[in-house]
């Protein structure tokens, strides 16, 4: 399956998930199910999408704390006053949140980050954007690197940070970094010019598009999408 | 013999007015391999940055293969000058090794099948062809110093220039980039520190200190010039003496 396919394929099924009705319980059941086909299909160990789900830990902090603050009436729930608003709400997040995200890990596990980038080159996200992507990918790698390093020159000379008074060094490292990072941009722009570099990153690589590369994309999106549909209407 | 490269008298100064390069005169020719030497802030990666028209000089003209360095110019002269710059993770900014190898040529216009030849024919020579579809991050420091060097191969350039090549290479990677270079039959000019590289691999050396060329001749000639080496701040490690050491690697005669 094409890289873009895929890209717009899990675009399609998240904008699917997002706009399905809350209430429309049997739906959510219909997404899992497409993305445990997918994950079954692809190969893709379920340990290796859940771990992924941990990026989710902020939105669940604050989806559960909607049935505690959320506006009256309240049912009782495990002997506490819990908002039936905010219940319902807390229950569109987690569950949305948690489909966009497993959607979005599978596609992470069964395409590598370059086939992402040109799937969003030839999605026709403006190259500005994809160039942005393409060089972060690559120096997050670098720069986390260089914090490393500096972390363990830190600890060798005696530093043992514990207190938030004692993050000056750590502090004035983050910074030095981002100098060094800014130095590190301008060389890195010598050295795309020199190889004729002109302000557009060039289309270095070309994937092949299977006969049934868009057929095959469009299957998971139309079952999410089919399943919205007959819940908003029904 | 053609020459190969022609700088003639090349000043330049920061934007900050600090003066970097006082009347720099170079002729380097083809299939020639020469040593660039000097000790830090002697305007030596000032003077790569500007043989293939990254800086722009305040006077003096440079030429690459008799084609002058001038904006109109700047392609064919970037196509024929390879850089290599001395960190390769400056130089490598792709998520694929693949891709960077690529980026040179998809700027000159190869696209499909061309460009695929070309960039699998530069990562075979410099031996790194399975690691086409790595990370550059994944690479050992050497091996990606050797897909630097062919980011500039797939450009099909006339002259090499590398800024300190052998800088945290271990000595096998330093025995490996060797033998590339003496393969690759380009000329070649070696910006470093590392006098006994210099000695290894360029027949002829230029010593510069601030911003001036001090000498230029046979390398174990001018490493054996305890005078110069002195008043250019370099030096040999302690009971090396350049005129005991084997010859220089022969620079191959181009077919």
């Amino acid at each position: 399956m094409a890289p873009h396919h895929r890209v717009a394929a899990v675009l399609a099924f998240v904008v699917a998930v997002v706009l399905t009705p809350r209430e429309a319980l049997w739906a959510f059941g219909v997404h899992a199910g497409v993305l445990v086909a997918v994950g079954v299909a692809a190969g893709v160990e379920p340990t290796r999408v859940l771990r992924r789900t941990v990026v989710e830990a902020p939105i669940v902090v604050f989806a559960l704390l909607l049935p505690v603050l959320g506006p009256d009436p309240t049912t009782r729930v495990a002997g506490m006053n819990l908002s039936v608003e905010g219940l319902w709400g807390a229950w569109a997040i987690l569950a949305k949140a948690t489909l966009s995200v497993v959607a979005v890990s599978l596609l992470v596990a069964t395409t590598s980050i370059p086939e992402v980038l040109r799937g969003l080159a030839r999605l026709r996200v403006p190259a500005l954007l994809v160039a942005i992507a393409t060089l972060m990918v690559r120096y997050l790698q670098v720069i986390a690197d260089e914090l490393g390093r500096q972390r363990v020159a830190r600890l060798a000379r005696g530093d043992d940070p514990r207190w938030w008074f004692q993050a000056r060094a750590m502090a004035t490292g983050v910074g030095s970094t981002f100098v060094r990072s800014y130095e590190r941009g301008e060389r890195v722009h010598q050295a795309m010019l020199s190889r004729s570099f002109t302000g557009t990153l060039p289309v270095t690589a070309e994937d092949r598009v299977g006969r049934w590369s868009l057929a095959l994309a469009a299957l998971a999106p139309a079952l999410a999408a089919s399943a919205m549909l007959c819940a908003a209407m029904g | 013999m053609s020459a190969s490269l022609r700088v003639s008298n090349l000043h330049y100064s920061y934007p900050d007015g600090r003066s970097a390069l006082h009347g720099v005169t170079l002729r380097v020719d083809d299939g020639e391999r020469v040593a660039i030497l000097g000790p830090n802030g002697a305007g030596k990666t000032t003077l790569m940055l500007h043989l293939n028209g990254i800086l722009t000089p305040a006077s003096g003209s440079v030429e690459v293969g008799g084609l002058p360095v001038t904006p109109a110019n700047l392609r064919e002269i970037r196509r024929r000058v390879g850089l290599v710059f001395q960190d390769p993770d400056d130089q490598l900014f792709m998520a694929r090794v693949a891709d960077d190898v690529a980026f040179g040529p998809a700027n000159l216009g190869f696209s499909g099948e061309d460009l695929a030849v070309r960039t699998l024919n530069a990562l075979e020579q410099v031996g790194m062809s399975a690691e086409r579809d790595s990370a550059p991050h994944h690479l050992s420091f050497g091996q990606r110093r050797r897909v630097a060097l062919a980011t500039v191969l797939a450009m099909d350039p006339r002259l090499l220039v590398l800024d300190e090549p052998t800088s945290n290479l271990d000595p096998a990677a330093r025995r490996e980039l060797a033998e590339l270079l003496v393969a690759s039959q380009l000329s070649t000019l070696i910006v470093t520190h590392d006098l006994l590289y210099a000695l290894e691999l360029c027949p002829r050396s230029v010593v510069m200190c601030e911003g001036r060329v001090l000498a230029d001749g046979p390398t174990a000639e001018l490493l054996a010039d305890d005078e110069l080496m002195r008043a250019s701040r370099l030096g040999l490690p302690v009971g090396v003496d350049p005129r005991l050491i084997c010859p220089p690697l022969p620079t191959e005669d181009r077919p």
